[in-house]
């Protein structure tokens, strides 16, 4: 038995609670009330005063790099990594080596997630085999072996032929496709946004048109095959008005975009940091207040963390050279309340629906919350905790973030899933 | 002054100075023996990752009039082709006694990783699309030594300033001095956001008139097949300096060129060979400013090692 003391529970923007007291029993919250008697000989007893208690988060777009890439991340440590940042259900992208285009391939990562992982891991399936984008993978194999999404991540798929064909066959499985949005003859040989920064430092640049002339077609794609389209890791103004759009045409189409694109713009890369070497890159002040606007507004449905471990080595080279990517899991809460809530008045309710019930609800999965009855997945947070995030902090495998250094306020202090401890006062337990 | 990185991180003062050195060693370049003992004992190595005659040469001979031992690596058969890492690279340089790496590279930035990565000092000799640092200060030199400044000065900048690392420089450096920089080229090699540095002129005969300088710029032909530009025959014809556009020109205007010149394409032979026209003269004011710059980058204020 868990009892957490004096929390302040938020579950959604509608529907807040008062300062209460939880009991867990079990896997479940058994009561919630206030003044639940204490016994110390039965119970762990947290005390939560002055802290909130929210459900833990959900991320549909991360990668954990298993197979292949295991000296970025595992399915352990990525775990791990997601945990410490209060994620406690994170789907991966199939980009592994061998690509994750198969029913064996999701059984594998399903097999090895029950195996190592403390939390709940849901494969993303391939679009099309190898993620070449010539031929569609084995869609409805993969569905039934538990891929909860299909995409070709890392990539567009550049045959809109393809895309349309993915878009209806997806239908028949009730699959989201998830799209990487990406015209590659325009960001060929790209590094960074094409704007005032890649003309300063002579980087090659990636046009805005590069997203959003994709976002376009699979918008108009999805008009017309009334099939679930998810448009992720949103990062420009213009890709945000097409998504408005879409839904007021009534388009079945879902969107999400990540803390570092809500947060950091171009400048970040000035100094030639390779940390900031994002795919989409880093833009400009104006897309992060469209993609505000847009999350405000709700065009923008949920945010992800896009983790994307790489090792050091792939980091300290040359700027061409560098991977694109950023790790997220650890510090997308506390992103999110600095710049969302902190800068721009959010209500905390928000936050929780953009990392809990929209992205559970695209997937296709009952959101949590923390009510009397249902499973215990929560977190509690510290929201005055100002800290700075430091490579020997960091619990992921790869210390590639761009916000090192960066001063952000709030921390996942304890997360508790299905019943169980996992992280208390900071530290993990597993 | 340990590294000279580019040109937009340097200050007014040190780019004087730079300028204020060169001039004298200029009068060494002028003596019989072209020899000074400088560089007595340092170690400067030019690695060169794109192909170069003048700039690799002139930074050799800078080092070689100032006593230095230099070693230039080159990478078509250096270890780089067995898959060395430039990290790699710079522990071996640095394990090697290196005082100055002289770098060119393809990629934007590589000077500064290296200099983030090493204890020697780093010289840029240009890098990707980013700085050609020497390149600029040789051309301000030129322009102060012709017209006994290098303040409030109407230049332009001609050609393919998206990919280019002496345009770069050369906005940066000059904007420093008050001058009033315009540049023109076809809209498809003019970058974004220039204007916030630089007029963008509607056509040539705009672009250069009125001018105290015009720096004229490579234009690397492979971009044809790109899509930058259409053909080397309607280059020169819209965006060329020819006889047809020296109408608009006065005879004391400074018709500058980082080279190597495609002649006909960029600039014709006779505008080339017009007094006004100081791309030689650049050359070897390039040996003078490297030398400056050699001897700051190795100088603790001033004093001999």
């Amino acid at each position: 038995m868990i009892l957490i003391k004096n929390a302040q529970i938020i579950n959604s923007i509608d529907d807040k609670l008062e300062k209460a007291d939880i009991l867990i029993v079990d896997d479940r919250i058994e009561r919630i009330g206030k003044d639940i008697e204490e016994n110390p000989d039965k119970m762990t007893i947290i005390d939560a005063s002055g802290k909130y208690v929210m459900p833990s988060f959900t991320d549909i777009h991360c990668h954990l790099r298993e197979p292949g890439f295991e000296y970025k991340e595992d399915i352990k440590s990525g775990s791990r990594a997601a945990l410490a940042g209060g994620f406690t259900t994170i789907c991966c992208m199939p980009n592994t080596n061998p690509p994750v285009d198969n029913r064996a391939m999701v059984a594998y990562i399903k097999y090895r997630a029950k195996e190592v992982s403390p939390i709940e891991v849901l494969p993303v399936g391939a679009i099309t085999k190898g993620l070449l984008g010539e031929e569609l993978a084995e869609i409805g194999f993969m569905k039934q072996e538990g891929a909860i999404a299909i995409s070709d991540d890392g990539k567009s798929v550049m045959n809109a032929n393809i895309m349309r064909n993915a878009l209806l066959y997806s239908k028949d499985f009730s699959i989201p496709v998830i799209s990487h949005c990406e015209d590659t003859n325009l960001s060929e040989g790209g590094q960074i946004n094409l704007g005032y920064v890649s003309t300063i430092t002579g980087l090659r640049g990636i046009p805005r048109e590069a997203e959003s002339t994709i976002v376009a077609r699979d918008i108009l794609l999805a008009k017309e095959t009334k099939a679930h389209l998810h448009i992720t890791h949103v990062s420009t103004k213009e890709s945000v008005r097409l998504i408005k759009m879409a839904k007021e045409w009534g388009v079945n189409v879902t969107a999400d975009t990540c803390p570092h694109y809500i947060s950091l713009t171009e400048d970040e890369v000035l100094g030639f940091n390779t940390n900031a070497k994002v795919n989409p890159p880093l833009r400009t002040q104006e897309d992060i207040e469209a993609l505000i606007e847009g999350l405000k507004e709700g065009v923008i449905d949920c945010i992800t963390t896009d983790h994307a471990p790489h090792h050091k080595d792939e980091k300290n080279v040359e700027f061409n050279l560098a991977a694109s990517g950023t790790i997220g899991f650890e510090t997308a809460f506390s992103v999110l309340f600095t710049y969302l809530v902190e800068k721009n008045g959010f209500d905390i309710g928000k936050i929780v629906e953009l990392l809990n019930h929209n992205p559970r609800k695209i997937i296709g999965f009952y959101p949590y919350f923390v009510k009397e009855g249902e499973k215990a997945n929560l977190v509690i947070v510290d929201l005055k905790k100002k800290w700075e995030v430091k490579e020997e902090n960091i619990v992921s495998k790869s210390k590639n973030s761009v916000f090192l250094g960066k001063l952000l306020t709030s921390y996942v202090e304890t997360v508790i899933y299905n019943g169980k401890i996992l992280k208390k006062d900071g530290v993990l337990s597993c | 002054m340990k590294h000279l990185l580019g040109l937009r991180e340097l200050s007014k003062e040190d780019i004087i100075k730079i300028l204020n050195l060169a001039k004298d060693m200029k009068t060494i370049l002028k003596s019989e023996t072209k020899k000074t003992p400088h560089l007595q004992g340092y170690s400067v190595v030019t690695l060169f990752y794109e192909n170069s005659t003048r700039t690799r040469t002139s930074f050799e001979l800078a080092a070689k009039f100032m006593s230095a031992n230099t070693t230039s690596i080159s990478v078509q058969t250096s270890s780089v082709q067995k898959g060395e890492s430039l990290l790699d690279t710079i522990k071996t340089l640095e394990a090697l006694k290196t005082d100055v790496l002289i770098v060119r590279h393809s990629v934007s930035g590589v000077p500064h990783f290296i200099a983030k990565n090493c204890s020697f000092s780093v010289i840029n000799a240009g890098d990707g699309m980013n700085e050609h640092p020497t390149q600029a200060l040789l051309d301000m030199f030129t322009i102060r030594e012709r017209l006994r400044t290098i303040e409030k000065l109407k230049i332009a900048i001609i050609g393919d300033i998206l990919h280019s690392r002496v345009a770069r420089s050369n906005i940066w450096g000059l904007s420093k001095f008050d001058n009033q920089i315009t540049v023109f080229g076809p809209q498809t090699l003019i970058p974004p956001y220039i204007e916030n540095f630089a007029y963008v002129a509607s056509s040539l005969e705009e672009a250069v008139s009125g001018k105290d300088v015009i720096i004229d710029l490579r234009i690397q032909l492979e971009r044809q097949k790109r899509g930058f530009i259409t053909s080397k025959q309607e280059y020169y014809k819209f965006y060329g300096l020819n006889e047809d556009i020296m109408r608009y020109i006065s005879g004391s205007t400074l018709i500058m060129h980082p080279g190597p010149v495609n002649r006909g394409v960029e600039i014709s032979s006779e505008v080339m060979q017009l007094p006004n026209s100081t791309i030689e003269e650049q050359v070897t004011n390039g040996i003078a400013v490297r030398m400056a710059v050699l001897y700051l980058c190795t100088r603790k204020e001033g004093i001999y090692r």
